[in-house]
């Protein structure tokens, strides 16, 4: 009897020192992982933050030594980010649809779904090669709306992505509910699914376009970028990404400052965005 | 009970004929036939798996949301085979209204979500909309609990009363038959005397299908009872005989415990 229990107490305080190790482990790989966030926020914030004043919104790019902001990169990177989320969000929306609920069991959709993911991991300047060589080599110059598409290419499969797991979650017998009172199918998805998942579909939304606003690679072979402000979207646009691009390169302290200016900028709109999608997550699932 | 052929008896809503099903390949029901007399609750009862909520499940085709499912033989309703290609589901839908085991309550107002169902056959006007509204949650005798919360979500009720809204649903369009896939195996006791009163109020407008896990109950509220065991349907005839002098010894096994 003795002897079961103390070997009973040496498992047990095996067991208790392998879950301290394993706690120490993951505690050590979060601080880590958080120490690199915290240090970029920090450095971001110490520099960036003397460079936001009104100047910085309001005025445009400046030449060297003279005093400007960012309003024409601001102006452009909504634009270009709009457009590219009017264009990919009822393609995204539909083709996500057309996986949760139509082809769900189909072939189509299980490859669907496959190059959806692949495109979803698809290097952005893959996707900027592709629009320059099909939309702006072809007219012969950059343009906003080239660069909208490019980013639209990236909004299309984080919103398949996300509308297809959303409407999956919604559970199979709201479906059977609805149809049960004869409902059709479409209506079944616009009433009962969509409204099952709404906030789910438009946090995905949310998340591509805080994904797009920082895209970089895509517009530098589409948008290029434009140091007057425009709003044409045929011709050449600035964007923050690419000012930021630009004006961190070059040797002069003023542009370096304007450059701090658009990264807290980018950043704390993502981080916007972010809280936002959490927000309404969280209420759906309340 | 051999109404084959024969003009529609009035008395006889649905009319089963060899009815198989299939899920996939595995053979879920196997030639069932049976009658669903009108205005009474008739209850099927059976261990797990036996096939008895696929049974009910196929009276309003159901099943069809699903590719993989087969359904062969009749199930006549006034006399047309309800199963065949060409005949719309969604109107045989609207005739014959289904409630879950779990509460659907849709992610709408109360209000909405008994309308929604009115609203895919009838052009109401609001005030008409309303009356209606008030009329179903009476027969479902939940009215007086909501009337004064009819924009709120359903999703807030309790699970008893979401469980009443789904059937006030169903009455709603004004079915003929409303069949009920075990539902009350979800409620507490107080909740499952609420709906057992309820089905034998409802029972004189309507007629009532219920799938139920527990004999009790099918002795309470039904006036048939139908045992099926492995997709069969092993015995059925009014309740009072089932439960006092089964024809069949697995019947009786069944019922008095010995089995399942």
């Amino acid at each position: 009897m003795q002897k079961t229990t103390r070997a009973a107490l040496k498992i047990y305080k095996a067991r208790k020192r392998k879950n301290k190790i394993s706690m120490a482990l993951s505690m050590a790989g979060m601080v880590f992982g958080l120490f690199w966030l915290v240090w970029i926020l920090f450095t971001l914030t110490i520099n960036g933050i003397e460079a936001i004043n009104w100047t910085l919104l309001s005025k445009a790019t400046p030449p060297p030594g003279s005093d400007g902001g960012l309003f024409n990169a601001i102006l452009g990177s909504i634009l270009m980010a709009g457009t590219a989320t009017i264009i990919g969000t009822p393609i995204g929306i539909l083709a996500g649809t057309y996986l949760a609920e139509y082809g769900r069991h189909s072939w189509l959709s299980s490859a669907t779904r496959f190059v959806n993911d692949i495109l979803l991991s698809a290097p952005s300047i893959v996707l900027g090669l592709f629009v320059y060589t099909v939309y702006v080599a072809q007219v012969g110059h950059f343009s906003g709306f080239a660069g909208a598409l490019a980013l639209s290419l990236i909004v299309i499969p984080v919103v398949v992505h996300t509308t297809d797991d959303m409407l999956k979650l919604v559970p199979d017998s709201l479906r059977e509910a609805a149809v049960a009172l004869g409902a059709p199918k479409w209506k079944m998805i616009t009433m009962i699914s969509y409204r099952a998942a709404r906030s789910g579909i438009a946090t995905g939304v949310l998340l591509a376009v805080a994904r797009i606003s920082g895209e970089t690679a895509p517009l530098l072979f589409t948008a290029l970028n434009n140091q007057f402000t425009s709003s044409n979207m045929n011709a050449p646009m600035a964007n923050l990404p690419a000012v930021i691009f630009q004006f961190a390169m070059s040797p002069y302290a003023d542009w370096h400052r304007i450059a701090w200016g658009g990264a807290i900028l980018i950043t704390l709109s993502v981080l916007g965005l972010n809280i936002l999608a959490r927000v309404m997550f969280t209420q759906q699932s309340k | 009970m051999n109404a084959q052929n024969q003009p529609a008896d009035p008395n006889l809503v649905l009319v089963v004929r060899d009815l198989n099903f299939y899920y996939g390949k595995f053979h879920a029901i196997k030639n069932v036939s049976m009658d669903i007399q009108s205005n009474k609750v008739t209850a099927f009862i059976g261990p797990s798996g036996c096939g008895k909520s696929t049974l009910l499940r196929t009276f309003n085709r159901l099943h069809d949301l699903y590719p993989q499912n087969r359904a062969t033989g009749k199930i006549l309703l006034d006399g047309k085979n309800v199963l065949h290609s060409k005949s719309d589901p969604t109107m045989l839908r609207a005739r014959v209204g289904m409630v879950f085991q779990k509460p659907t309550p849709f992610p709408m107002s109360i209000y909405d979500n008994i309308a929604f169902g009115v609203k895919l056959y009838e052009n109401l006007k609001s005030s008409e909309m309303d009356e209606r509204v008030e009329w179903a949650l009476t027969k479902a005798a939940l009215w007086n609990e909501v009337k004064d919360k009819l924009k709120q979500s359903g999703n807030g009720l309790s699970g008893g009363q979401q469980q009443r809204l789904c059937i006030a649903r169903s009455i709603a369009i004004k079915p003929e038959v409303i069949l009920l896939d075990e539902p009350c195996s979800a409620l507490d006791p107080i909740s499952t005397a609420h709906i057992e009163e309820l089905i034998h109020e409802i029972k004189t407008d309507y007629t009532v299908v219920i799938v139920t896990h527990n004999m009790q109950q099918a002795a309470r509220v039904s006036d048939f009872t139908a045992y099926m065991y492995l997709g069969e349907l092993i015995e059925f005839d009014q309740t009072d005989k089932i439960f006092t002098k089964p024809n069949q010894k697995a019947t009786e096994d069944y019922i008095t415990g010995k089995f399942g």
